[in-house]
């Protein structure tokens, strides 16, 4: 089966400025593939360059077979594109605007299973203005699916919106993906990520860093897993087993465990034995947050 | 469906989209009617007509607010409208789907033209119904269509081009504004100039006074012949070239970069 985006060797630079150093990606048909980065790493001039509003200044770049520079009709006919925070016409409904844009592409996805997918049935009547933030998100990727793609790309779907907000946009998208589309994602919210992909990217200054399942990705999996709890002043020393692989501050100690089984065996044998409180206990593995600042040096912040 | 069935259709939904807004469609209607009475009011009483004898003032201010119909809703629409949806983000969304992007383009420009056209019938019929003046014959009206015509696509052009010149959409009204009205006021539109100072020489360069003269030829009752200003028609018709090559080169279709 051909991939359904290929890119291999892709540069771009914007004065004296790299903005994409060499960069090579393959995501099958089908995948939900998620390009994480911090600002200005580098992700939206990716997905322009796949979606044909940027050309590169290096490299090769086939999307659904075709050369996204070249602007085929032919391709925009395949593929939704939802980018970021883009306005719609203001003073027609969410059926008119979907209705409208479905009219572009040859075989459009029916209006009510689009309406229904980002779960705006009740607004179907209402003009877009009347909308809240989220709503017009949803609306977004309603206008995308209305040609009812085989690839959709989604730019930073949720970026601004509030907890609820959130999990309805993945709520959206889990149903994409049932459809058998396949996504191309860009987010800088680690559970985003983790969520709904398959396979995530790392980009940190132009390069890709890692790459791979979420549960996986630079080792995460092999990673050793954290044993957390608080343990209350003047408590005796810990077992020397214990000791070499902990960490302390203030009452708060955090063990690196190879074995967490092995660990917590000890740890909670020594502590009923000792008749000894640990306070917050937690057993928690690297998140993708973590691996994510690591790859990125921190940058994440310093970009925001 | 064919790209003319598209434009057909994406005509309707422009057409809508400007009719529901109302802040918009009011202003556009309003302006020229609340002109027309107004400098009625001021002028209507005085003894002097820009067309010298057998001849009132509203049988100037009738054409020259045409002329500012088509200005208004072809020139100030576009660059405007046309603006707004690029900072919103509309012109690059639409350039992401199938559909051709003249053919967006087009339709923003017909329902201009559309408007344009009955702004022009609307001052007509109300010069003729209140103000009692008298319509062109059949001997000048050829003149009249031909300078409305050129005169739309002209200012549609040079809307177009004016995109280019406007950074974003806070800027849009200033600019468009300021680069229109004082031209408004020397070209024989607001007020009738007389005689050949430093403003009338300043007027000749732009198309506004070419547009007004064309129009107010045809309702001159002392035009002798067919009423057609070549010279005006030429001038404007250049400007209108130059401003379509200057879309062509410089038109963007994505916002200025955020931050």
């Amino acid at each position: 089966m051909t991939a359904a985006i290929d890119v291999k060797g892709l540069r771009k630079s914007y004065g004296s400025l790299e903005a994409v150093r060499g960069v090579d990606l393959e995501i099958a048909t089908g995948e939900v593939f998620a390009l994480l980065g911090p600002n200005g790493a580098g992700k939206t001039t990716i997905v322009e360059i796949l979606e044909g509003y940027r050309r590169r200044d290096a490299g090769t770049v086939s999307v659904l077979g075709f050369d996204p520079a070249r602007r085929d009709r032919a391709l925009k006919e395949r593929i939704g594109i939802v980018l970021q925070s883009t306005g719609v016409e203001q003073f027609l409904t969410v059926a008119e605007v979907i209705e409208m844009y479905r009219g572009y592409y040859p075989a459009p996805r029916p209006l009510d299973e689009i309406i229904d997918v980002v779960g705006l049935n009740e607004k179907r009547d209402d003009r877009v203005k009347t909308l809240s933030g989220g709503q017009q998100r949803r609306l977004d990727v309603a206008i995308g699916l209305a040609g009812d793609p085989e690839l959709l790309f989604l730019d930073e779907p949720t970026t601004g919106f509030d907890p609820g907000a959130r999990r309805r946009m993945w709520d959206a998208v889990k149903n994409l993906v049932s459809l058998g589309k396949t996504i191309f994602l860009t987010t800088h919210y680690m559970d985003e990520a983790q969520e709904l992909a398959n396979r995530v990217a790392v980009i940190s200054a132009g390069r890709i860093v890692a790459e791979g399942p979420p549960r996986s990705i630079a080792g995460r999996e092999l990673s050793h897993t954290i044993v957390r709890f608080r343990l209350p002043p003047r408590a005796p020393a810990l077992p020397r087993s214990l000791k070499s692989s902990a960490a302390t501050g203030d009452g708060r100690v955090e063990i690196e465990a190879a074995d967490p089984v092995k660990v917590l065996h000890e740890l909670t044998g020594w502590a009923l034995e000792k008749n000894i409180a640990l306070a917050e206990l937690e057993v928690a593995r690297p998140s993708l947050e973590d691996v994510y600042l690591r790859l990125t040096g921190g940058e994440a912040e310093a970009a925001e | 469906m064919n790209d003319l069935a598209l434009t057909v259709r994406q005509v309707t939904y422009e057409n809508r989209s400007f009719w529901r807004n109302p802040a918009s469609a009011f202003f556009t209607f309003v302006f020229p009617i609340m002109f027309m009475i107004i400098f009625n009011l001021i002028f209507g009483s005085s003894k002097y007509s820009p067309f010298g004898s057998n001849a009132t003032v509203s049988q100037f201010y009738t054409p020259a607010l045409m002329a500012f119909s088509i200005i208004t809703a072809c020139y100030t629409n576009i660059a405007m409208g046309v603006v707004f949806a690029r900072e919103e983000g509309i012109l690059k969304r639409m350039r992401g789907t199938p559909l051709p992007p003249w053919v967006y383009l087009f339709a923003r420009i017909a329902v201009s033209v559309m408007v344009a056209v009955l702004l022009v019938v609307i001052i007509g019929v109300f010069g003729r119904v209140f103000y009692h003046v008298k319509l062109p014959g059949v001997r000048t009206l050829p003149a009249l269509a031909v300078a409305l015509v050129v005169g739309a696509a002209t200012f549609c052009a040079i809307g177009l081009a004016m995109t280019s010149f406007v950074p974003n959409v806070d800027a849009a009204p200033a600019v468009v504004n300021a680069t229109i009205f004082p031209l408004l006021f020397i070209s024989d539109v607001f007020i009738p100039i007389q005689g050949h100072g430093v403003l009338t020489h300043i007027a000749d360069v732009f198309p506004v006074k070419h547009l007004s003269n064309a129009i107010i030829a045809t309702y001159n009752p002392h035009t002798v012949g067919t009423g057609f200003k070549g010279k005006d028609l030429a001038i404007m018709g250049a400007w209108g070239v130059a401003a379509l090559i200057v879309a062509l080169r410089r038109f963007r279709w994505e916002p200025r970069e955020q931050s």
